[in-house]
């Protein structure tokens, strides 16, 4: 065996055949435990003309009916759970930016089985009960902060429950308690090491690994923030609603991020069709939990549009490996017959403007003369500004020349005023279609 | 002698230049020269004025995209030929003038220009050495 040890070798390590049985063994129980439970799934259920008798294995999965964001909605607040709020010790919430919150609960077992995922995560990036684990995700509702520390206080690490912010207390204690393992957001991860290298603090800082999810970032962050803090960065991915971070998480080789398949079972489904499509085919990532029991989502629609790959890893662990998202199936767009992602725009603004904050943009898709038109209105920062003309018209056409070549189509790109792209709660409108088809 | 120009970043769109112009106007600041380069696309507009640093500040509050660059302003003779002499001194030393404008109206029989060269050092030495005087930030502030 190469690497690292694991925090749970027999099961991440179980032969795939004896996985699935595990699979198709819990799947079938948990869609009992659902039908007699959730009088919601049930009615679902009918409706598809499905019942529990129907589900034998793990192959009778795509017989099930989808759950979607709207239907967690509908359910608002109680009406997913499977078991009685006496049973319950926890909620953690979304966001609720995207509309009204989501609001997930957890008996006691399904908190430590979550945590059990968190334990996997950190020991898969090299965490020992010997390291000093900072955790610099909020505390609170949000499932980042409680999710890492759980799983820290698993593998025996000692744990320091930072939550976010405060960037002078963290690097102290960073210094003072030689924090060896970083658990926080990328975004955060970017700014610390930016704070360390400003303050000169870098041989006072003994990080060796870090574990960075609950937001969106590409490679070129990652080896940014790999050569600023002299650490390996791994990513780790979660959903509030299938239990938090730890879904699935990186091992050493980097090469995409293992599922807890003993906990969910993954699909791949044509976000169009609703079709199951094979491993290795991009399209919408699917999530039941199979184990959770306040709170189990049968084919859970993630709107994550991803890649699964079934290879066995040089790390040894048998579970299946999820690419990166490239984005959402509700974020995309077709424009000229190509699939665009605001994930990819911004990848190449982000580039462009050589530092570590996007510039905030706006996609505008039109059509003229039944030929879809791509603007990008982007606002100036002082970072890209100059007294002369020609550099901002460089950056101007460098945007364009690198969109045409990650994309394979032209896109116009005007430079705004800043604080003119409109804002909702906050949140800037990334896309506007203004197509009529 | 070097001197500050703010540059301002301006959207092609109606209005834009007006509202510039009105926050400097409202916090006193007086412009002594200016030019506007445009493309199809946005525009910059630089300027002289008497408060660079206040410029810039107020500016900034108003979401504007500012930047502060030195230029130097060189007086030469109000005659006919008289720019043609300072570029020469320039181009004899291998400076490239990235832009120029000149100072609004003129003073004592001299014009102002405000020229941006690549190489700021070697440009303001080449002058010197030919008797070309620059103004410097006092009096310009002060114009």
């Amino acid at each position: 065996m190469i690497g690292m040890a694991m925090y749970q070798p027999q099961i991440e390590t179980m032969p795939q055949d004896q996985l699935r049985a595990l699979q198709s063994e819990r799947l079938v129980k948990q869609v009992k435990h659902v039908w007699d439970n959730v009088p919601y799934y049930r009615k679902k259920m009918e409706d598809k003309g499905v019942s529990p008798d129907d589900i034998k294995g793990i192959e009778d999965l795509h017989k099930l009916p989808f759950v979607t964001k709207d239907d967690l909605r509908e359910c608002y607040p109680y009406g997913l759970m499977a078991k009685p709020l006496s049973e319950c010790v926890r909620i953690h919430s979304t966001s609720g930016t995207t509309g009204k919150r989501v609001v997930a609960y957890y008996t006691q077992h399904d908190v430590d089985l979550w945590e059990d995922c968190c334990a996997r995560a950190i020991m898969a990036a090299g965490g020992t009960k010997d390291d000093v684990v900072h955790v610099a995700y909020g505390y609170g509702l949000f499932t980042g902060g409680a999710g890492l520390h759980g799983g820290s206080h698993k593998v025996g690490s000692l744990t320091l429950p930072m939550s976010s912010g405060n960037t002078d207390r963290q690097l102290q204690f960073m210094e003072d308690l030689g924090s060896t393992i970083l658990c926080c957001t990328p975004s955060y991860a970017a700014y610390l090491a930016e704070s360390i290298h400003e303050r000169g603090l870098q041989d006072k800082i003994h990080l060796k690994a870090g574990i960075f999810g609950a937001e969106a970032w590409s490679e070129d962050m990652r080896r940014d923030i790999e050569n600023k803090l002299g650490i390996k960065a791994y990513d780790i991915y979660g959903l509030t609603e299938l239990s938090g971070p730890g879904v699935s998480y990186e091992c050493t080789e980097q090469a995409g991020m293992h599922i807890c398949e003993d906990h969910f079972i993954a699909e791949i489904i044509d976000p169009d069709t609703g079709e199951v499509l094979p491993d290795g085919t991009k399209g919408e990532l699917v999530f039941t939990s199979i184990t959770k029991e306040a709170f189990p989502l049968l084919r859970y629609r993630t709107k994550d549009i991803c890649v699964l790959n079934r290879e066995p890893c040089a790390c040894g662990r048998t579970h299946v490996r999820m690419a990166k998202p490239m984005g959402r199936s509700d974020d995309m767009l077709i424009i000229r017959g190509v699939n665009v992602f605001p994930s990819q725009i911004e990848e190449v603004l982000l580039k462009v403007s050589g530092g570590d904050i996007t510039p905030n943009y706006q996609i505008i898709v039109g059509r003229e003369n039944n030929t879809d038109t791509l603007d990008i209105n982007v606002e100036m920062s002082e970072a890209l500004f100059s007294d002369d003309i020609r550099s901002v018209e460089r950056i101007e056409k460098n945007i364009v020349a690198q969109l045409r070549s990650m994309l394979g189509i032209g896109a116009k790109v005007h430079l705004v005023n800043p604080k003119t792209i409109a804002r909702s709660e906050g949140k800037a409108v990334r896309i506007i279609d203004k197509r009529k088809i | 002698m070097l001197i500050k120009q703010i540059s301002v970043f301006v959207e092609n769109a109606p209005g834009q230049l007006s509202e510039v112009t009105k926050v400097l106007g409202e916090s006193g600041i007086d412009m002594s020269a200016l030019s506007l380069a445009d493309t199809s696309e946005f525009g910059i507009l630089r300027l002289i004025v008497n408060d660079p640093d206040k410029a810039c500040e107020v500016l900034r509050e108003h979401h504007f995209i500012v930047k502060q660059n030195d230029v130097l302003a060189a007086v030469i003779d109000d005659r006919p030929g008289g720019l043609t002499g300072v570029l020469d001194i320039l181009a004899n030393v291998n400076v490239s003038v990235e832009y120029m404008y000149a100072f609004v109206g003129s003073k004592d029989g001299h014009a102002v220009v405000v020229i941006r060269p690549d190489k700021a050092d070697v440009a303001i030495a080449a002058l010197e050495a030919n008797h070309v005087s620059t103004l410097d930030p006092k009096d310009v502030y002060r114009l």
